[in-house]
């Protein structure tokens, strides 16, 4: 058995080989960024070309601070324990100067604490749980995304002004779901008390049965119905409820199904008359905006998805934070992005000092077919700023510690 | 008075009766043929004394307490010993592992965690190697092992708990002639000199008659001859139900 | 609900059991003939629902999609084919499960190879041609491609079995599913009934996804969502009994219906919402089943297959120079932090290769010397980070006693879940424990106010000295080196032999005394305990625990690190965790394609060392004449 220990040693003898070979001279400015690559690839494969198109730009004009930005990505497996080690990786093996990324609710979760813990800058991109800059929030930790709590505020003017007594509830049973769906309870009772709720279905994350939970919202017989799905999930439960009628004479308020990413997959089938946050990329004709698209549309031969946006402010966020702070230290990063003003496609926006949330808002609006597609019409584009809570009523949400 | 008594034994396989009112006796250092054509009830006897099948009725008295109905450990640690038809040894483990595995179990030290196995039972292991012949093998894996060879180390292994009474099922299947008559006379050898009970079943007849000390006989599921060799020999229903004519056993040698 | 409601479910049921009929069939008459565990079969269904899609949109009307599904069907049972030819062929002699391994890489190269021919979107396929709409029954509208799957599913069912009952070929598989060596006793070309069972089988795989097609969309995580159905059907069902799959698939999509259309329910001290059942409705009919008829419903109890490998060595004490290596290996590991001066995250990988080395050996602990395949290891690894983490959530009670209690809880869990697993052998063993491993997944998942639900526990840090990464590395090693060796002391005591004893021959063993249930029981339950130290270091480690530490996939790992280092040598977990544990590390550096690399670095090393790691490397000692 002795040969065991020989490929025992030699392994790692490779790995210290492995380690051997890094931290040259600083010549960049590196970041850390991990996120589900291969568990979300449909947000995450725009998004990650959004990244490169505005590392592109920040670098062409010369890098910020006299150094070029280098983007250090991984995969996070999907696991918020793999997560946790790969930012230890970007961290102890890279030496990136802050970490950046995520897209699932609990992995963004462990993150902001890992950042919280290692003092570590951290920029939560996509996740989108209150929690991260609410009750978990952290002094290291920012967020650009607008909330779950801001996009379905965003929606509460719609699902009001509809005045329907009866709502169904469909979400997916994770911490994204379900703090939408609580969100959704607490708002409807404040606005409209006599609110009923007549179901809530809550189908495992990408294993919806989706005939039968179209016909038990169906059965329940809802005058409105509250949607969380996206993504496999949301195209299931769409053909299926246009199929059994289930959508016929409802309305229906749906979270994040105007992105791209989960509109367009649905073509001639997307569910018209829905009221949705999302993103009518063609649409949006303000100069930002279009020179955006046009950057993007010449790089990579594709229109811009929601995550393209995300990608690329959330690259361009770390370039003005960086330069605000004139340094990669991290207590002055934290400084620096308190009150931080960014441009984006979506116009400016600033990371808020009592919360360390982004109020990049969203787009809300009515899905509609355009030449066998799926689009939004009468979409307006709502700021977060006017979405979230006062700075007193956060800081009263927030761990004391944190500012 | 006898080690083993059976009385009224009987067991049935979805309406067949295997097994049907069978009884006999071992006497204190008895060797005891059980012989019968295929089918006549043989294995579901020995099954059932063994541990490893409940009889429908009937008792089955070792020592005069009735065991039947006992899980096959229980009845092994009361000092019944066994050997299987298709001999079945620990194949990842040496022949001397075999064999001290059986002293460990029989010295209550299965739930033992901290001493190496090796160094238990080990002269006592060489010793019951020894005396089957197998004691220069006792460092080989036991899968490596020549199929005559497993058979001896089995009765080691069946010997390691002292038992008053082993049981064996076609000790001799699969083996050569010649190979045939040395356990045997191995065996008988043995048992002699502890004055061990021995059941066996055994389908050549020339080992029958020439080692066994008395013959029972079982024909669907009934007994239907007890004796020595000689009366067995003449017994007209045992020609019958072997033969089903006057023929004899002296030509029948396999 | 009313009763048209209900009735209106079960329709419902039966549409979605048609689907999971297909997905289970393939794999139970492969694993019938070949005693593989094909966990490759999921992704030839996710390759048949792309496949559809594209002949669905590319030549488009009525052929492209009937044609279309019938052409994926061809094509995706050649491709199952070939994977035979080419890759299981060359494993069939290998120790038990090792096949397993090989399947794994392929679900890792063919998730990346469909990545890359298809993209990263959701591709939803048009819908059926001819029945796009609906009919009305019960005042609802069912779609009439759902009366369609109703329909083809017990079609599917008895062309199988008239086709298995009335053909040679279908005898053979008969007869080899009830005993393989007669088979190859009765002179058939056992080669081409593998090769042609498996295209079969993959045919039907990719048939069931090509159907799919106008349902849902083609998505690049259906792979694991149908195998993980798959196992719990073929297995509810009885491993190589078709009518029984289809029985199954009717009985676990009934459940899930039913808890659908049941929705919330107010019980009056608490309620209840019955479709977050739908989680873990399948694995509880699973155990359940399991419990009551141990081969499932129509399951016969399997013949007793002799392993076609070599049976494995007996064990022998460390000789000089292994133990002087082990020394070696020992002072260079403690020597670490000083090396990770210049390198700290050497220590981070240390403390993961650590805790991945206790892990594996825990699993192995039960699986080689116990011949216990468990597939729900993770259990009581999540038992023993979960334990850990909630004790300081809620007691806030410090490391040092949170450390002890993992492997006690972990203890518990494994002393309960084993009682039951010990009664079973083989394959329904192992699907026994996925089945607890994933109720008890599903129970830290939808326990919110205990747990912390999807989000897990958070802020579980360990306390100065320990929060510096050398001292935790140090304290993993020194745990990793005690449990390590305790396990190792276990399997040369008496009770390690026992344990093998009722591995190799459960009648030898109980007429020599031994009660193999109660010996593998506790051996079951020792491994959990272990194992459960490898959850509390892991907790603290990562500052975080959450439900997917006790996913399936972890398991899978662990039975990926146990065989790649070689089942049947002690020092294979410890080789395959650490050579497992640093490959996905470097590997999954390379963001894009990393799973593709990772499972051909493992296909690799299956055709190179089909023994695993250790194994090979100990036969080639041994061949070169030097007795170690």
């Amino acid at each position: 058995m002795r040969p065991t220990r020989h490929v025992f040693t030699l392994a790692l003898a490779a790995g210290l080989a492995g380690f051997a070979s890094q931290a040259s001279a600083q010549q960049t400015i590196k970041i850390g960024e991990l996120n589900s690559y291969k568990a979300q690839p449909a947000f995450l494969d725009p998004y990650k070309k959004g990244m490169d198109l505005a590392l592109e730009e920040v670098n062409a004009k010369g890098g910020v601070l006299g150094k070029k930005l280098e983007l250090i990505s991984r995969d996070d497996g999907a696991n918020p324990g793999e997560a946790v080690r790969v930012a230890e990786e970007l961290v102890t093996r890279e030496g990136v100067v802050m970490i950046a990324g995520t897209f699932l609710s609990h992995i963004g979760l462990a993150v902001t604490n890992f950042a919280g813990q290692k003092k570590v800058f951290f920029l939560a991109a996509e996740p989108l749980t209150d929690k991260i800059t609410w009750q978990n929030g952290n002094k290291y930790t920012y967020r650009l995304r607008a909330t779950t709590y801001m996009q379905t505020a965003m929606l509460m003017p719609a699902a009001t002004a509809a005045k329907k007594k009866r709502w169904a509830l469909v979400y997916p049973n994770f911490e994204y779901g379900q703090s939408a769906a609580e969100n959704f309870k607490t708002l409807m009772k404040k606005a409209q008390p006599d609110v009923e709720f007549v179901t809530e279905q809550a189908p495992p994350l990408g294993k919806i049965d989706a005939g039968a939970v179209a016909q038990a919202i169906d059965d329940a017989k809802p005058d409105a119905i509250f949607n969380v799905l996206f993504g496999g999930d949301l195209a299931k439960f769409v053909r299926e409820g246009n199929t059994r009628g289930v959508f016929k004479n409802r309305t229906v308020v749906s979270l994040l199904s105007g992105e791209p990413e989960y509109l367009d997959p649905l073509k001639d089938e997307a569910p018209v008359g829905w009221t949705v946050t999302g993103y009518p990329w063609d649409k949006i004709k303000t100069p930002a905006h279009q020179a955006f698209v046009a950057a993007y549309q010449k790089k990579f031969n594709d229109y811009p998805r929601l995550g393209s946006v995300v990608g690329y402010v959330t690259i361009k966020s770390i370039a003005a934070g960086i330069a605000k702070a004139k340094s990669t230290d991290t207590e002055k990063l934290v400084e620096a992005f308190k009150d931080l003003k960014v441009d984006s496609p979506f116009g400016p926006f600033i990371y808020r000092a009592s919360d360390h949330q982004a109020t990049m808002g969203a787009y809300v609006g009515k899905i509609a077919l355009e030449n066998g597609k799926g689009t939004m019409a009468d979409f307006k584009y709502v700021d977060g700023a006017s979405m979230l809570p006062s700075d007193a009523e956060v800081r009263k949400l927030r761990p004391t510690e944190t500012n | 008075m006898s080690v083993l008594a059976i009385r009224s034994l009987s067991k049935t396989f979805g309406g067949v009766r295997a097994v049907n009112d069978v009884s006999f006796e071992i006497a204190q250092g008895e060797f005891l043929a059980m012989i019968g054509p295929n089918g006549a009830g043989k294995s579901t006897c020995f099954n059932m004394i063994n541990g490893q099948l409940e009889p429908d009725s009937g008792e089955i008295l070792f020592a005069g307490r009735d065991i039947a109905g006992l899980e096959a450990r229980e009845i092994w640690r009361l000092g019944v010993g066994r050997t299987f038809q298709v001999a079945a040894t620990f194949g990842s483990m040496t022949v001397i592992e075999n064999v001290q595995m059986a002293l460990i179990s029989h010295a209550h030290e299965i739930y033992h965690f901290w001493r190496a196995s090796a160094g238990l039972h080990r002269d006592r292991a060489l010793d019951l190697l020894e005396q089957v012949g197998m004691r220069e093998a006792a460092g080989r894996p036991s899968r490596e092992l020549a199929y005559g060879d497993v058979k001896r180390v089995e009765l080691a292994i069946a010997l390691a708990n002292e038992p008053r009474l082993l049981l064996m099922d076609e000790p001799t299947a699969g083996m050569a002639p010649r190979e045939r008559n040395d356990l045997i006379a191995l065996v008988k050898r043995l048992v002699v000199e502890r004055g061990i009970s021995v059941l066996f079943t055994e389908h050549s007849m020339d080992v029958v008659f020439a080692f066994a000390d008395r013959i029972i006989v079982l024909a669907r599921g009934r007994l239907i001859a007890d004796g020595d060799a000689a009366s067995i020999r003449d017994n007209a229903q045992v020609r019958e139900v072997y033969f089903g004519t006057g023929k004899t056993f002296a030509g029948a040698a396999p | 609900m009313t009763f048209s409601a209900f009735f209106f479910q079960a329709l419902n049921g039966l549409s979605t059991a048609s689907g999971l009929f297909f997905i289970a069939v393939g794999l139970s008459l492969i694993f019938g003939v070949s005693r593989i565990i094909n966990i490759a079969h999921g992704s030839l269904y996710m390759l048949g629902t792309y496949i559809a899609y594209s002949f669905a949109t590319y030549i488009g009307g009525a052929l492209g999609f009937w044609g279309g599904i019938v052409a994926t069907a061809l094509i995706v049972g050649v491709i199952g084919a070939l994977i035979e030819i080419v890759l299981l062929r060359r494993v069939y002699r290998a120790p038990e499960l090792f096949q397993l391994l090989a399947t794994f890489a392929l679900v890792l190269v063919i998730n990346d190879a469909t990545l890359w021919i298809w993209g990263p979107e959701d591709l939803l396929g048009p819908r059926a041609p001819g029945l796009r709409g609906s009919i009305e029954v019960l005042g609802r509208q069912l779609p009439s491609y759902d009366l369609f799957l109703i329909v083809i599913g017990p079609l599917v069912l008895l062309v199988l079995h008239f086709s298995l009952a009335r053909t040679r070929f279908g005898r053979l598989v008969r007869a080899a599913t009830q005993d393989r060596e007669m088979v190859s006793a009765l002179g058939v070309n056992q080669a081409v009934l593998f090769t042609s069972v498996f295209a079969l089988g993959a045919a039907l795989a990719g048939f069931g996804g090509a159907l799919q097609v106008a349902r849902e969309p083609a998505n690049l995580a259906t792979d694991l969502v149908a195998i993980g159905d798959a196992f719990v059907v073929v297995v509810v069902g009885g491993m190589g009994s078709i009518t029984g799959a289809y029985l199954a698939a009717v009985i676990i999509a009934e459940v899930k219906a039913v808890c659908i259309g049941i929705g919330v329910v107010d019980f009056g001290f608490m309620t209840v919402n019955f479709s977050k059942l739908t989680l873990v409705a399948e694995f509880l009919v699973m155990a359940v089943v399991l419990i009551v008829r141990p081969y499932g419903l129509l399951g016969r109890p399997q013949a007793f297959v002799r392993s076609i490998a070599e049976p494995e060595d007996p064990i022998r004490a460390a000789m000089p120079a292994l133990k002087a290596l082990g020394a070696v290996v020992l002072v260079v590991l403690l020597c670490l932090p000083l090396l990770a001066q210049t390198s700290p995250y050497l220590l981070i990988l240390g403390i993961d290769v650590l805790i991945a080395v206790i892990f594996a050996t825990s699993l192995h602990f039960i699986m080689g010397p116990g011949g216990m395949h468990s597939f729900g290891h993770a259990a009581y690894f999540g038992l023993g980070a979960y334990g850990a983490a909630l004790l300081v959530k809620w007691l806030a009670v410090p490391m040092g006693i949170a450390l002890l209690a993992a492997p006690l809880v972990a203890f518990g869990g494994a002393l309960l879940f084993g009682w039951f697993a010990v009664r079973l052998s083989g394959v329904y063993l192992a699907m026994l424990t996925l089945a607890f491993a994933q109720i008890v997944w599903a129970l830290v998942f939808q326990w919110e106010a205990l747990t912390g639900g999807s989000n897990g526990v958070i802020g579980v840090w360990p306390p100065p000295p320990f929060d510096k990464a050398w001292v935790y590395y140090l304290l993993t090693l020194v745990l990793a080196v005690v449990g390590v060796l305790l396990l190792r002391r276990f399997l040369f005591a008496p009770f390690g032999y026992a344990m093998r004893a009722g591995r190799d021959s459960v009648l030898r063993a109980e007429a020599i005394g031994i009660d193999v249930k109660r010996v593998h029981w506790l051996g079951f339950a020792i491994a959990g305990c272990v194992c459960g130290i490898a959850g509390g270091l892991f907790a603290f480690a990562k500052g975080s625990i959450s439900p997917e530490t006790i996913h399936v996939s972890r398991s899978i790992d662990g039975l990926v690190m146990v065989l790649l280092g070689g089942i049947q040598t002690l020092t294979g977990p410890i080789v395959g965790a650490s050579v497992f544990a640093t490959l996905q590390d470097t590997v999954m550096r390379q963001t894009e394609y990393w799973r593709a690399l990772l499972g051909l670095i493992i296909l690799l090393l299956v055709l190179a060392f089909p023994q695993g790691i250790v194994g090979a490397f100990s036969s080639l000692w041994r061949k070169s004449g030097v007795k170690s």
